[in-house]
């Protein structure tokens, strides 16, 4: 498949280092050059220095013939506009949103974004290894918690 | 009418200025908490919360819920985004309006509902534009929550339509030609007008047609 991520934070060069292990061709839209270090010397992956909220770097990432597009900066706005300029203006349906605010990822989960939750997904996680439950598919770990909608 | 505008740099506090001189009710959300302190002061404090207004129980305790409107004016495109649609699709403000920073971003944020934006980037390059070059079109006004402008255009020596009868024109549809100031006088425009090189043309425009009309006006190709 090919997949555009936008930042290369912990998460976006983990998940780079991932998808391209397994054959597939990655495109990493990154502002910051000193970031690009986290993906080590040997990767596979296809650099473009820029904003993902910037057209002129998302064509350069080949957005337009992309079947999947992850937005996992650290800014949950950055990510949330970048999923919805990709998705609506051009035409990328597979698209998977970072967002650290519980309550902003549950409202455009709502919007039909899917947003993940790392917060969300590590508590759950952690919950089950102590209580010593099998782990879960992760739509389970991944809702708003009932004390927390507002 | 209440109102809440985020982001208390300039555009939020002037604009906040001008709006409780109106006797609106106005709420200023701004993040940083000293600045807050700063512009309570000119505001009063009742006019002013400290918080980030893309989080939603910032929102709630704002009073999202009962806003007649929220203008989203931080100098961050992304974050005027998520505040705008926040405002509309969880808490059903009716009219919502965002400052856009980046003129490219403007067709986003109309996809998503967000009908009225405001782009001074934009304004600014059409009017240093129409300095340059007549025949360029100038966004003035939005009506009806942005889906009709009011815009103006300078006819240069090579417009297709100088020397032509309005009647003659064929104007994309819901097009109107209203007005032109000729010579420091304002005409009204009806089909009998002829329309003359150096004329400043104000016509109101679907915002979907506006390239059409600017197709129209613009330098015969022949």
């Amino acid at each position: 498949m090919k997949v555009v991520i936008f930042g290369c934070g912990r998460t976006g060069s983990t998940l780079a280092l991932q998808l391209s292990a397994k054959g597939h061709q990655v495109t990493i839209i990154e502002q910051n050059p000193a970031a690009l270090r986290r993906l080590g010397n040997d990767h596979n992956c296809e650099i473009v220095l820029g904003s993902g909220l910037d057209d002129d770097a998302l064509i350069r990432s080949g957005i337009e013939s992309a079947d999947v597009f992850f937005a996992l900066t650290r800014g949950d706005n950055t990510n949330l506009m970048a999923a919805q300029i990709v998705r609506l203006k051009y035409g990328c349906e597979k698209v998977c949103v970072k967002v650290a605010d519980p309550l902003r990822a549950d409202a455009y989960r709502n919007m039909g974004y899917f947003c993940i939750n790392p917060a969300a997904l590590t508590a759950g996680m952690m919950r089950d290894w102590l209580v010593g439950t099998p782990y879960e598919p992760i739509d389970t770990y991944n809702v708003l918690n009932e004390e927390l909608k507002v | 009418m209440y109102m809440i505008l985020v982001g208390g740099g300039n555009v939020g506090m002037y604009l906040a200025k001008r709006l409780l001189a109106h006797e609106h009710e106005v709420l200023l959300i701004e993040r940083d908490p000293r600045h807050a302190q700063r512009l309570a002061s000119q505001l009063g404090e009742e006019n002013v919360m400290v918080g980030d207004g893309c989080e939603m129980l910032t929102q709630r305790d704002a009073g999202f819920g009962r806003a007649d409107v929220v203008v989203s004016v931080t100098g961050e495109d992304e974050d005027n985004l998520v505040v705008c649609q926040m405002a509309k699709t969880v808490w059903n403000v009716d009219r919502v309006l965002a400052r856009v920073n980046d003129p490219s971003h403007e067709e986003v944020f109309h996809q998503i509902g967000v009908d009225e934006t405001v782009s001074a980037t934009g304004i600014i390059f059409a009017l240093i534009e129409q300095q340059i070059s007549p025949d360029v079109i100038v966004p003035v006004g939005a009506l009806a929550r942005g889906n009709l402008e009011v815009v103006e255009v300078e006819l240069g020596p090579r417009s297709a339509v100088v020397g032509k009868e309005v009647r003659s024109l064929v104007l994309p549809p819901q097009t109107n030609l209203v007005w032109v100031l000729r010579d420091e006088q304002g005409i009204a425009v009806d089909g009998s007008t002829t329309l003359q090189q150096g004329d400043m043309l104000v016509a109101v425009v679907p915002r979907d047609h506006a390239e059409d009309l600017r197709e129209v006006l613009s330098p015969s190709r022949h």
